[in-house]
């Protein structure tokens, strides 16, 4: 029992009559930045929608600290940004936060340290619907950081985000892995596998390899994760 | 339930609406534009033909208003994930639900009150019982508007689909509430019809206001609110935190 993470026992979920995650076993440790990799269609959002507590389960279970994942002591706990970015595109930023903020409670100081985390602050007064792509992705990271969440779930928060801000989030997730928290973040780059502490590789609902970038390419023997995946799933086949 | 959480909610879809300004001005001075356009179909016809029918577009216009928007704003929290994100947060849908409840009771009531204001003062509506009365009756029906909206936006998967709920649902209503062919002479079984339809009872409450200088409208009042607070209650059911 993980009292400080996340738990996945044998979890099932079957949408529509097509298994989209196949016993999925897992663990999900504070601290650390996980990552799920694999293609686009092979379950990695369901997986996150799991732990978060919005997704419908087939069998097995899902803890988060200690207790069922979607139990209602989890709310304020868990930061959750889904793919496409979450936010009203008819209030400015500031207001999106506000809202949010006062949802969860939190001051209305933690607003201004969350724009400054994502690095928004100068567009506070802009409204929604008038950012890039990129920068909207940022405003939805910025809601799910607002309550200091434990557990930050991050399905592909780096899609159409440039090098340079790409950078600076990923530090961003370490400095929150270092304060404690488990950062679970999703993506169908390989390239930013190197970044995570762990790597989870997926493959049509099912986990084919979970362990650190460097032991991943150890076992392989492939010069980088592209190739380790290709391999795996070569060995699977 | 939580106040903080619930004025919250009302006071993010009032500062949206502010920035909507086109749907604003729509919600404000379309209902004194039909209100006018009535009045004027009647001024050169001898009878009460505004007097008779203006009660009945009072109770309809919050109904049908609230119910569209409402329906297409909760179909847009349903599709763009934040209604998701509310739910993985600690927020009850009772808040949701109450939130939105009198963010669009506010908007009606500034609504009723200026068509109110221009029926009575403008175009010689004559009001027999008091005027807050008949504003009560105008944000019930606006907060049952929006209570239907909300059930159905569950049914939608698009907006096309949210509006064409209008007709469906709204429509057959009109028909028969009395507008156009007085309740007790319908035939039995549409009169029956009629009897279990929440717009019936806010068309012969805005009636009794108009009509009464001591109108008895608690009884259709609490029918309306009842409808009410049934649709919020099945709309409560639709906003599900765990979906397929």
């Amino acid at each position: 029992m993980m009292k400080n993470g996340v738990a996945i026992d044998a979890l099932t979920v079957v949408r529509g009559g097509n298994t989209v995650l196949d016993d999925v076993t897992l663990e999900i440790p504070a601290g650390q930045v996980t990552g799920l990799l694999g293609p686009s269609g092979c379950g990695k959002s369901t997986l996150m929608r799991t732990v978060v507590g919005v997704q419908r389960i087939t069998s097995g279970t899902v803890t988060v600290f200690g207790e069922a994942a979607g139990s209602a002591a989890l709310r304020s706990r868990i930061g959750y940004v889904t793919q496409a970015p979450s936010v009203y595109d008819d209030l400015t930023v500031a207001e999106n936060l506000e809202f949010f903020a006062s949802v969860l409670g939190v001051p209305k100081a933690r607003v201004d340290s969350c724009l400054a985390l994502v690095d928004l602050t100068s567009y506070a007064d802009r409204v929604v619907a008038r950012l890039s792509g990129g920068q909207r992705s940022r405003v939805s990271l910025a809601v799910a950081l607002l309550g200091e969440p434990q557990l930050i779930v991050l399905d592909e928060p780096t899609v159409g985000l440039d090098p340079v801000l790409r950078q600076d989030l990923w530090q961003t997730f370490h400095r929150l892995a270092d304060d404690g928290a488990a950062v679970f973040v999703s993506s169908h780059v390989m390239d930013e596998a190197n970044r995570c502490d762990r790597l989870v590789l997926m493959r049509e609902g099912r986990v084919i390899a979970d362990d650190t970038p460097s032991a991943l390419l150890a076992s392989t023997g492939a010069d980088d994760i592209e190739s380790a995946f290709l391999d795996l799933v070569g060995g699977a086949a | 339930m939580n106040a903080r959480i619930t004025f919250a909610v009302a006071r993010r879809v009032l500062i949206q609406l502010r920035r909507d300004r086109r749907t604003l001005a729509m919600l404000i001075v379309l209902p004194c534009v039909i209100m006018t356009l009535l009045w004027w179909m009647f001024t050169d016809r001898p009878g009460p033909g505004f007097s008779a029918l203006a009660p009945a577009l009072l109770a309809l216009i919050p109904f049908i208003v609230m119910f569209l928007v409402t329906s297409v704003t909760t179909l847009r929290e349903r599709t763009s994930g934040t209604l998701e994100r509310l739910l993985a947060m600690p927020m009850g849908k009772g808040d949701f639900l109450l939130g939105y409840a009198i963010a669009f009771g506010v908007v009606a009531a500034i609504q009723s009150a200026l068509a109110v204001a221009v029926s009575t003062w403008f175009l010689d509506l004559n009001v027999a019982g008091p005027v807050w009365v008949l504003m009560v009756v105008a944000v019930a029906d606006a907060v049952l508007g929006s209570a239907l909206g909300l059930f159905v936006s569950a049914f939608a998967q698009t907006e096309f689909q949210a509006v064409q709920f209008m007709p469906a649902l709204v429509i057959p209503q009109i028909l028969l509430c009395g507008l156009f062919v007085h309740r007790d002479e319908l035939p039995g079984f549409l009169h029956g019809v009629s009897d279990v339809l929440p717009l019936s009872y806010a068309v012969d409450a805005m009636n009794a206001v108009t009509g009464s200088t001591d109108p008895a409208v608690l009884g259709d009042l609490s029918v309306i609110v009842g409808f009410a607070l049934a649709a919020l209650v099945l709309g409560a059911l639709t906003l599900r935190r765990r979906t397929a």
